[in-house]
This record gives C-alpha cells, sequence and structure tokens, in this order.
C-alpha cells in the first residue's frame, strides 16, 4: 500500500453518487471511453440528500483518503429539494471534519449532471490530484481500529 | 460470563422483577426485559444470544438498580454483555447512522491536530497547558456542531463553567489535546477504542501537573471517576464536577439576582445514580438569588433519565419517555429546565422539535452554570 514515494502511492478515493445524476454521469463518461483516475471506489444512493455526516465519517474512520459527495445540480434534484439537504449536511460534515484536525480539502462537493462524463472526469481527476498533494489521510496508514460489525437492530 | 454474573452480583438475583417493572423502557411499553437476562446470565448463556433480545435497548440508567432489592449490578452487567458481544464483532446500529461513533474512533485513532477550541471568546481565561484547575471541557462543540437542526446550546454552559472558574481567580486548562472520554464507545462495548481514548486523556492531564480536573459533563465525570480508574496513577488530581467544584463557594462569588426564575433541575442519570450526586446542584442553583427550585415529582434518585445517553438507542420508546419527562417539567410551572449534562439537554430538546406536541412540551433548557453565570453579569454590569 503506502509507500515512501509520493509518486508511486494510490489514493484511496470513496465517491458518494446520487443515482439520477452523478452516477449516471459516470456511467457517460465510461461510455463516451473517457479517461481518468480509477483511485476511486463509487458508492451510489438514490438522491445525494441520503448522504448523512455518518456516510463521510465513517469512510474517513475506515481510512479513506478523500471523500467526494456529489449530485445532480441545484434545481435538477430528482426529488426536488433533495440537494439543498444535500448542502445542509455537507455543511455540517465539514464542519466536524475540521474539527477533528481533517485537512478540509480531503472533503468536497461537486454537482455533476448525468450529461457531463467530461466533467465528471475532469472532477475525479483533479480531486485525485488533490488528494495526492496531500498524501496518505492519518487514520488510512493504520486503517481503522474498529472492525466493522454486523449491523444489529437495536 | 461466570465471573461477569459474580461481579455483578447477578447470582443473588430471586426474581422478583423489581427492574423489569421499574424499567423506564419497559414501563414506555417496550418489549424488554431487564429480569430474562440476569437468568441469562446466571444460566451461563452467551452474550451473543442476547444480542437479539435487546441487548442494546438499556437506557444504563440504573433505574433498576436503584431498586433492586438484592443490589444485583444490572448496568454493569449489560456493559460487560455488550463488551464479549462485541469482541463477537456485534455492535448496535447507532442513532444518526453511527457519525458520532466515527467521530469517537477518529479521535481515538490520533494522528491529526483537533481544532476544538474555536469557541472560546476572548473574556474566557485559559491555559492551554498550565493551571491549577483542568477544565475538562467534554465534546460540546462537536454537538453544537452536530445537532444543528434543533437550537442546541451545549457550549453555553461549557462557557458558563469557565467563566465561573474565572470569577472564582482560577484561569483553568482548556486543552486542545483533549479527545472523547470514550464513554460512548465503552457502552456499546468498544473496548478498544475506549483503552486508547482512555489512556491518552489520562496521560495529558497527569502531565499537566493541574490539581483539580473538573467537568460539566455528567458522563465525563462518571468516565473519569469510575471507568477510568484503573489507569489512574496515585497523584492524580482530584475529579470533580462542576457543580461539586463550585458548591461550597457560591459566597466567594458574590451573585447578585439577575431574575426571578422558577427552576425545576433533570437530575442526569450519570451524575445522580452512577455517582451519587443530587444536591450540589441543587445548592448550586438555590445559591442563586431569585432563583426558585421547585422538584419534578420523579427526582433524585427516582429522576427519570433522558433516554439516550449512550447514543446506542433512540427509538418511539426513548420519545415517549422524553415526552412524559418534559411533560412533568411544565407541570412545575417552572420557566427552565435545569441539567448538569449535555446530553439530557440533546435528546430533551431533539423531543421537543416535535411538529405535533412540540408547543405542548417546550420548555427552555439550560445548564446549571449558566444560571449561576447569569448572576456574575449584574454584578459586572453594576
Ligand atoms: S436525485 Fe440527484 S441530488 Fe437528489
Amino acid at each position: 500500500m503506502a509507500t515512501k514515494d509520493k509518486n508511486s502511492w494510490d489514493p484511496e478515493i470513496v465517491v458518494f453518487a446520487c443515482n439520477w445524476c452523478s452516477y449516471a454521469g459516470a456511467d457517460t463518461a465510461g461510455v463516451s471511453r473517457i479517461q481518468h483516475q480509477p483511485h476511486f471506489r463509487m458508492i451510489r444512493v438514490m438522491c445525494s440528500g441520503r448522504i448523512q455526516p455518518a456516510f463521510v465519517l465513517r469512510a474517513f474512520e475506515r481510512g479513506a483518503d478523500g471523500v467526494l459527495v456529489s449530485g445532480c445540480h441545484i434545481g435538477e434534484c430528482h426529488y426536488i429539494f433533495g440537494n439543498e439537504r444535500a448542502i445542509e449536511q455537507f455543511e455540517k460534515t465539514m464542519s466536524i471534519v475540521k474539527m477533528l484536525g481533517i485537512e478540509e480539502q480531503r472533503l468536497r462537493l461537486e454537482w455533476i449532471s448525468s450529461a457531463e462524463g467530461a466533467r465528471f472526469a475532469e472532477v475525479i481527476n483533479e480531486f485525485t490530484e488533490q488528494i495526492r498533494e496531500l498524501g496518505p489521510s492519518p487514520f488510512g496508514r493504520k486503517r481503522s481500529p474498529a472492525k466493522a460489525g454486523k449491523g444489529v437492530a437495536g | 460470563m461466570q465471573q461477569l454474573a459474580a461481579r455483578t452480583n447477578a447470582w443473588a438475583c430471586y426474581d422478583c422483577g423489581k427492574c423489569t417493572s421499574t424499567c423506564p423502557i419497559v414501563r414506555a411499553g417496550a418489549t424488554y426485559s431487564p429480569r430474562r437476562h440476569v437468568l441469562a446470565a446466571n444460566l451461563g448463556e452467551p452474550a451473543s444470544s442476547i444480542v437479539h433480545d435487546g441487548l442494546y435497548v438499556c437506557l444504563t440508567c440504573r433505574q433498576c438498580d436503584a431498586r433492586c432489592p438484592v443490589e444485583v449490578d444490572y448496568t454493569g452487567l449489560i456493559l460487560g454483555l455488550r463488551q464479549s458481544a462485541y469482541d463477537e464483532t456485534t455492535q448496535p446500529e447507532c442513532p444518526h447512522g453511527g457519525a458520532l461513533q466515527s467521530t469517537m474512533r477518529l479521535m481515538a485513532n490520533g494522528g491529526t491536530q483537533q481544532d476544538r477550541l474555536g469557541w472560546l471568546k476572548e473574556d474566557l481565561q485559559t491555559d492551554p497547558k498550565k493551571g491549577r484547575v483542568f477544565y475538562w471541557t467534554g465534546c460540546t462543540m462537536y454537538y453544537d456542531a452536530f445537532f444543528t437542526d434543533f437550537d442546541v446550546h451545549t457550549l453555553d454552559g461549557t462557557r458558563a463553567a469557565i467563566k465561573l472558574l474565572n470569577a472564582l481567580g482560577e484561569t483553568p486548562i482548556v486543552s486542545p489535546e483533549e479527545r472523547c472520554c470514550g464513554h460512548d464507545l465503552l457502552w456499546i462495548g468498544d473496548r478498544k477504542g475506549f483503552e486508547s481514548l482512555a489512556k491518552h486523556n489520562v496521560d495529558l492531564v497527569a502531565k499537566s501537573g493541574a490539581e483539580v480536573l473538573v467537568t460539566s459533563c455528567a458522563e465525563c465525570l462518571r468516565t473519569w471517576r469510575i471507568d477510568y480508574q484503573p489507569l489512574i496513577p496515585d497523584d492524580f488530581p482530584e475529579i470533580l464536577h462542576i457543580s461539586e467544584f463550585l458548591a461550597d463557594q457560591t459566597e466567594k462569588l458574590d451573585l447578585s439576582e439577575n431574575k426571578q426564575t422558577r427552576a425545576t433541575y433533570q437530575d442526569p442519570c450519570r451524575l445522580g445514580r452512577h455517582l451519587g450526586v443530587y444536591d450540589q446542584p441543587r445548592e448550586l442553583l438555590e445559591a442563586v438569588p431569585g432563583v426558585e427550585l421547585v422538584e419534578m415529582p420523579r427526582s433524585g434518585v427516582r429522576a427519570i433519565c433522558c433516554a439516550g445517553s449512550t447514543w446506542s438507542n433512540c427509538d418511539r420508546f426513548a420519545k415517549k419517555i422524553q415526552v412524559e419527562r418534559l411533560r412533568e417539567a411544565r407541570d412545575t410551572g417552572a420557566d427552565v429546565l435545569v441539567t448538569a449534562c449535555p446530553k439530557c439537554q440533546i435528546h430533551l430538546k431533539c423531543a421537543m422539535n416535535d411538529p405535533n406536541i412540540g408547543e405542548e412540551i417546550s420548555i427552555e433548557m439550560r445548564d446549571a452554570a449558566e444560571l449561576v453565570a447569569e448572576a456574575l453579569d449584574k454584578r459586572d454590569s453594576k
């Protein structure tokens, strides 16, 4: 995994994408055969409004080097105002992330429509570069102390 | 399991069922039975078998322990069971998606410089390293940042406490290196996460050279006084709740009447039944001129808890408990519901957020220190 040489280190990025725009945007990038950095795992949610602080914090806890939250452009959310909720959640998350001392550049919010395959690739490339600059997350090297457990309804 | 049953006195259980009948969750209508768990422990059943029988339902409020005629430490039993269940890689689905647990684990991991003191205002005198008093803030800054949806101001209590310490001539240590006390990780059974936080924190306070450790959080206090005990070196500072620290020093504060207030006091479960601190917060409130303290029918050892101490359970039963508690508070005719733990405030405020009955159950909530600090303001302006 992480080695001393910055250039040979590949970040692990978690991308949250809404089903209707950004996930489809990634698909468009693929279908149009646009080349982009591959060091991310995508998690599809129905709407960016679903992405609550817990998702992002859990990603960091489990060692993500960067987290990208994405959804439809404002005014284009499939559920009318889901992405406005997403902004509220994102701001809350950001304030906690900063308080924890995680560099704010590791977390980003982007709107990507389903037609914007090229933009998806651009955002991914740029974000990957940015994370590469920052280096591995302090929580990434050791990996999380806690094993993910089977969820049990309280 | 046998050891646990012995340690928590579970073997003494004679099946009377007092625990089940006093349990606030049961009274709210849940299908839940502490007695069954005690029995299971005595029969040596593995913790994993209790997981699906409400292992994470218990509020750990110690209501049952207070009533048990043979002093079974059911809360201790639950703690032990959760720990052994956790070893079997099981953890509860935590409310808020586990965001708070993640925050704690990130702190447990360390490796970053937290930016947790942004709320300190210039009028508060603190020192990051040296001082006679170490003021333990707890995680109120995280709570205020997280619970933005319902007007939670737990930091006001933190600031008020520092202001009072300043008024007594203390410049307390407020350390940027402080980490979560780990209370909530401990209570969902995550011993490892808890221990790394505990070691860091004990070390931090021990090295500071402080004489007293003061906190406003009932949970931090319980964690420091009880759960950190095995780690605490001999010459460690005395550990006090802010109300204990202030209660016998109120004359020195020279408090003057601010406004007439009827206040009622919510005993936090950690402060009350866990640690036996009932009187000092009341003495403190009564020392404020103009404050009239009225008690709710269930107070002191009988107090109903806020139904959410460990971030491991929140459901309609919890809500029902909270609503009932708020109605009780309203019925006293008090203007303000005072508490001594930030979590009581968060959970009861959450209940007030109800779109249907919010109006009926809303009441102003404040930390005890805030009321006292307000009585200082008046003096300053004279
Ligand atoms: S559906 Fe894309 S943001 Fe709501």
